[in-house]
């Protein structure tokens, strides 16, 4: 019987900044699903601090692949639902504050009153990061949040994030499918082999100090090591993967239509003007 | 100053002024010449071809009427009172004219009749008023209900107690299939345990509603003064077309995209927050085509409705007219036709209108 996900043995320290690279289709927004309670494992436990996970919650924050903004609510009203929510307590102005505290983290403060479809990619993505950072939860868990970008934003936001965890450090999970974001933001990456039954590799532990500057990183022998290693790791792997089936196709018998062939049918007459 | 007044045309539904507009501020004369020919002159063409088309079918069955009438006088009595139906016919008398299909201008004159009548009664009522103040007062203050006038309703009278009617069973419609959609939306179990209680009753006709309605109506409401026909009418309405937004409310509850539900699920909204703050809004649209299904189809089955539930409004008209006979009468029931289509398709704006408003863009959802 085929699995998504087989033999998971995953422990995060708290504080730690954990990266986990695959292929598509390899079950990482399924591993991401049970961390944050959307699904249920059939064999196995998920534990937050010692006690079982027993559904979502605001104590995991996740910003979700495909940003999940309430389309009807302004940036400022999303981010406020999320603080409704978690610190239903505070004064009215508290809330305020701390809502306007995150767009100005993000860089957001121009595009308060927006809708979210009035906003371009790299900014809703951040309205995103702002409401699960707002929510204050013990566990960040980001499911690949830069995949829809173009690779030009992608660099600037990866910096920004790193900025924002690094005030609080809060332990954090990125699902990415970019081997240099991950060495780039992570503490450790974790890569998993591609489904079905997939199962996580052999963990890579980054001891590039922080703050790690983006640009110049490119430049750093141990950055091109844990490069070279970790792609060989994925690319083996997928090779693999690939010589595993060995079933042969039966294509079907096709042949080009050639130009200056006879055709039967009328020829179509030149575009008139149109009056009516 | 132009950019803004083509805004506002095209907000609320004049779009095809655009041309006109741009020609007038000498914007491209060519491009806009034509285009306001192809957007304004040519539907004013088609509605005086229209027109002809109609004056020309009305003389020939005018004509075909009376030749047959000649001609039955004819073999009936012979040539002489064959002569005298022609000449009696020419002259225009009335009570030997042929009835058929009314001329555009025969509707005209019927609809100035209409419109003086309506004056007549107002007056009537304004009179009758100013003479029944004083009995009124005493009335009042001894706790009795005031004397109302009791004449016959005018033209005018009876298109506005149609649109009440439609209005109120409208109301009707959204305060019960809303809930009802949103309930059923929500849980799969109770949406196939009762689909078969919607599709037996989506498709019954008004007239078997009217009937149930009666029944219940008149055993229920026992108290005089309520206006019984009216209340009938309205819950009839109301039961007819309540169907397309009850389906509509509860596709779009059930259909509302999983992200936005995980959302609500992280954030551990409870019941009263993810109706009110996720799940309608996002399924709005969907209830707001279902509202306007339910209001065209409410003024369709009003006419028949009216009709039957003896109410008077725009449908008991149009029947008391056919009963009438009356020379006129298809004059009077032709600008009937128009008014209930120009209603109904003021109301369809209006409600378009509504959604313009209201509306979130939903072209890029995010």
């Amino acid at each position: 019987m085929n699995e998504v996900l087989t033999d998971i043995n995953l422990e995060i320290e708290e504080g730690e900044f954990v990266a986990i690279v695959g292929f598509t289709g390899s079950g990482k927004t399924t591993l991401i699903n049970l961390i944050n309670g959307l699904s249920h494992p059939d064999q196995g436990e998920v534990l937050l601090k010692g006690q079982p996970i027993v559904g979502p919650g605001p104590d995991r924050g996740v910003v979700f692949q495909n940003y999940s903004l309430l389309p009807w609510l302004t940036v400022y009203q999303n981010i406020m639902l999320a603080v409704n929510e978690v610190f239903s307590d505070y004064t009215k102005k508290k809330k305020d504050a701390h809502v306007k505290k995150y767009i100005d983290m993000v860089n957001l403060n121009h595009a308060t009153d927006k809708r979210p479809s009035e906003l371009s990619g790299g900014m809703r993505q951040r309205v995103s990061v702002a409401r699960a950072l707002a929510m204050n939860p013990e566990v960040l868990l980001m499911d690949e949040p830069l995949s829809a970008l173009d690779a030009l934003t992608r660099g600037s936001l990866q910096e920004e994030i790193i900025n924002i965890w690094s005030r609080d450090k809060k332990t954090a999970l990125l699902i990415t499918n970019d081997v240099d974001e991950g060495i780039i933001m992570a503490d450790r990456i974790i890569p998993l082999k591609p489904g079905p039954n997939a199962t996580s590799g052999p963990e890579f532990k980054i001891n590039l100090e922080r703050p790690r500057d983006v640009t110049a990183i490119n430049k750093n022998p141990e950055f091109k090591r844990l490069r070279n290693d970790i792609l060989e790791y994925l690319i083996e792997v997928g090779a693999s993967r690939k010589q595993a089936s060995d079933k042969s196709y039966q294509l079907p018998k096709l042949e080009p239509i050639m130009p200056g062939r006879i055709r039967f049918g009328m020829k179509k007459e030149t575009e008139k003007t149109k009056y009516f | 100053m132009k950019d803004k007044l083509i805004k506002t045309m095209r907000f609320i539904g004049l779009g095809f002024s655009e041309p006109l507009i741009r020609l007038c501020a000498g914007e491209d004369t060519q491009k806009n010449l034509t285009d306001t020919f192809k957007r304004m002159i040519f539907p004013i063409f088609s509605i005086l071809l229209f027109l002809a088309f109609w004056e020309g079918g009305s003389s020939y069955l005018y004509n075909t009427e009376a030749q047959r009438k000649i001609e039955k006088e004819r073999t009936d009595r012979g040539d002489e009172a064959a002569l005298e139906m022609e000449n009696c016919i020419a002259s225009g008398e009335i009570s030997c004219q042929p009835n058929t299909l009314p001329s555009p201008t025969q509707v005209y004159g019927a609809y100035q009749a209409l419109l003086r009548d309506h004056q007549m009664i107002s007056q009537k009522k304004d009179d009758f008023l100013s003479k029944t103040v004083e009995i009124n007062a005493k009335r009042k203050a001894k706790g009795e209900s005031p004397i109302t006038y009791t004449g016959r309703p005018s033209f005018v009278d009876q298109i506005g107690t149609s649109i009440k009617t439609v209005f109120a069973g409208f109301l009707l419609a959204a305060l019960i299939a809303i809930p009802i959609g949103i309930i059923m939306g929500l849980s799969p179990t109770l949406r196939s345990s009762f689909n078969w209680l919607i599709q037996i009753f989506k498709p019954v006709s008004p007239v078997v509603w009217l009937l149930l309605v009666f029944m219940i109506v008149k055993t229920l409401i026992t108290n005089p003064d309520l206006d019984k026909s009216f209340i009938i009418s309205f819950i009839s309405v109301g039961l007819c077309s309540m169907w397309a937004t009850l389906v509509n409310t509860s596709m779009g509850v059930s259909t509302v995209d999983k992200d936005f539900i995980n959302v609500s699920k992280v954030l551990k909204l409870n019941i009263g927050q993810n109706i009110f703050k996720v799940i309608l809004p996002a399924s709005f649209p969907l209830i707001f085509t279902g509202l306007r299904i339910t209001l065209s189809v409410a003024w369709m089955v009003l006419i028949a409705i009216e009709l039957l539930a003896q109410s008077p409004g725009l449908g008991s008209f149009v029947w008391e007219e056919f009963q009438n006979g009356a020379n006129d009468s298809n004059a009077k029931i032709i600008v009937a036709m128009f008014v209930i289509g120009g209603i109904g398709f003021l109301l369809e704006r209006l409600m378009l209108l509504i959604q313009k408003l209201v509306t979130f863009n939903k072209a890029d959802l995010a």
